[in-house]
């Protein structure tokens, strides 16, 4: 191969490669939706507002009745979608071991964070756990197995498994919405089914203090950019990279 | 072969004794059939009855599919959303067939069980009959 051969070759590779780069990320804008809104459902929890409504559960128990969540006496068969728990576990990696007693002792709502990089997801054999566009860690219970590799990866503590048939131990049931049956792992879906009809998820519904904040962080101008702007907040492990979507102010 | 004669008379009659209920059945004499109760008042279903008796849980299998996993709640019919009452249908067994089939035991239960098919919805779906009792 002569000189002037070679040159042109390599200039027609380096075209063509340039070429391609620019047609495939056309390709990805186009698959982002580009310009159209797609939504980044989030949630903010004001802790303080929530500790002054002492051993109120309302946000739990809107959350019990409508998702038809059994209740039983043995923690170990237990099932929670949203829940309470002291600062100090909650924020068991915080690392500050001067702070006052009464935040360490605050009770604190938790549930699923509905992460941007779910680690639950990544390990479930079925599929049967996803994360949705709109930021929602969804769940088919039609498709889980049972095996909790989701449990295991996820490090909230989020979900748990119906080691009993759930029937037996719901007081009233829902007709509106299905229970699970034994063998399925379960979890909070930021209330999918009521978002689907235009309403918030029936924990923040239900909260008389507005301690709870439901929007989309995809719009510059929502409540939930407006408060995270204005007030400090903090999230649970976020050393993990998991980035939880659920916001706390302390 | 001894006896061929009585050996081959016997060997026919057990031959129509067997098959009898395939000529009876031929004969439009279809025997038992479930006794299933349809919803009296309720004129509107998403499909013609012959096309949802064969077809019922297919189109159940496709709605959940596209509710749970493709979050598309509503049924469209040729493109263009169905309406029942007026308002849009949900693609929802319970929401939407269970308006109108309210009595499982009397409708899905009687072909399932006559058909000894057992569908594993109601392990999880709630029936309006169970919320009565």
């Amino acid at each position: 191969m002569n000189r002037r051969n070679f040159i042109k070759i390599v200039s027609f590779g380096g075209v063509l490669t340039v070429a391609s780069k620019m047609t495939l990320d056309a390709f990805a804008d186009a698959h982002k939706g580009n310009g159209k809104a797609v939504k980044r459902w989030a949630m903010i929890i004001d802790t303080k507002k929530c500790a002054e409504q002492e051993n109120c559960t309302k946000c739990m128990d809107a959350c019990n009745t409508i998702h038809n969540i059994p209740h039983f006496d043995n923690k170990k068969d237990e099932v929670k979608w949203i829940w309470k728990e002291k600062f100090e576990h909650a924020f068991i990696t915080s690392e500050n071991p001067y702070l006052s007693e009464k935040i360490n002792k605050r009770q604190i709502p938790l549930l699923c964070n509905h992460c941007d990089n779910p680690p639950c997801t990544e390990v479930c054999p079925t599929q049967a756990t996803w994360k949705r566009e709109d930021g929602i860690v969804m769940m088919d219970w039609h498709r889980c197995i049972g095996c909790r590799y989701c449990i295991a990866a996820c490090p909230f503590g989020s979900r748990s498994f119906n080691w009993r048939d759930p029937r037996e131990n719901i007081e009233n049931l829902n007709e509106a919405f299905p229970t699970r049956t034994k063998g399925v792992v379960e979890k909070c879906t930021f209330c999918d089914e009521r978002i689907a009809r235009g309403q918030i998820p029936a924990c923040v519904e239900a909260c008389e203090a507005k301690a709870m904040h439901f929007g989309d962080l995809n719009d510059a101008n929502s409540e939930l950019r407006k408060i995270l702007v204005n007030n400090f907040s903090i999230r649970r492990k976020p050393e993990l990279g998991t980035s939880p979507e659920v916001y706390y102010l302390v | 072969m001894y006896d061929a004669g009585k050996i081959i008379f016997g060997l026919i009659i057990f031959v129509i004794l067997f098959s009898s209920p395939i000529w009876l059945n031929l004969a439009g004499n279809p025997g038992y059939k479930p006794d299933i109760k349809y919803p009296v008042n309720e004129k509107e279903c998403i499909a013609p009855r012959e096309y949802m008796n064969h077809n019922h849980m297919e189109i159940l299998n496709d709605w959940r599919d596209k509710v749970v996993r493709a979050d598309i709640r509503f049924y469209n019919q040729n493109a263009k959303p169905f309406l029942i009452d007026g308002k849009p249908a949900e693609m929802s067994l319970t929401h939407t067939c269970l308006k109108c089939h309210s009595n499982k035991s009397e409708f899905c239960d009687r072909c399932h069980n006559f058909l000894a098919v057992k569908p594993y919805c109601w392990e999880c779906h709630v029936t309006p009959e169970e919320v009565q009792k």
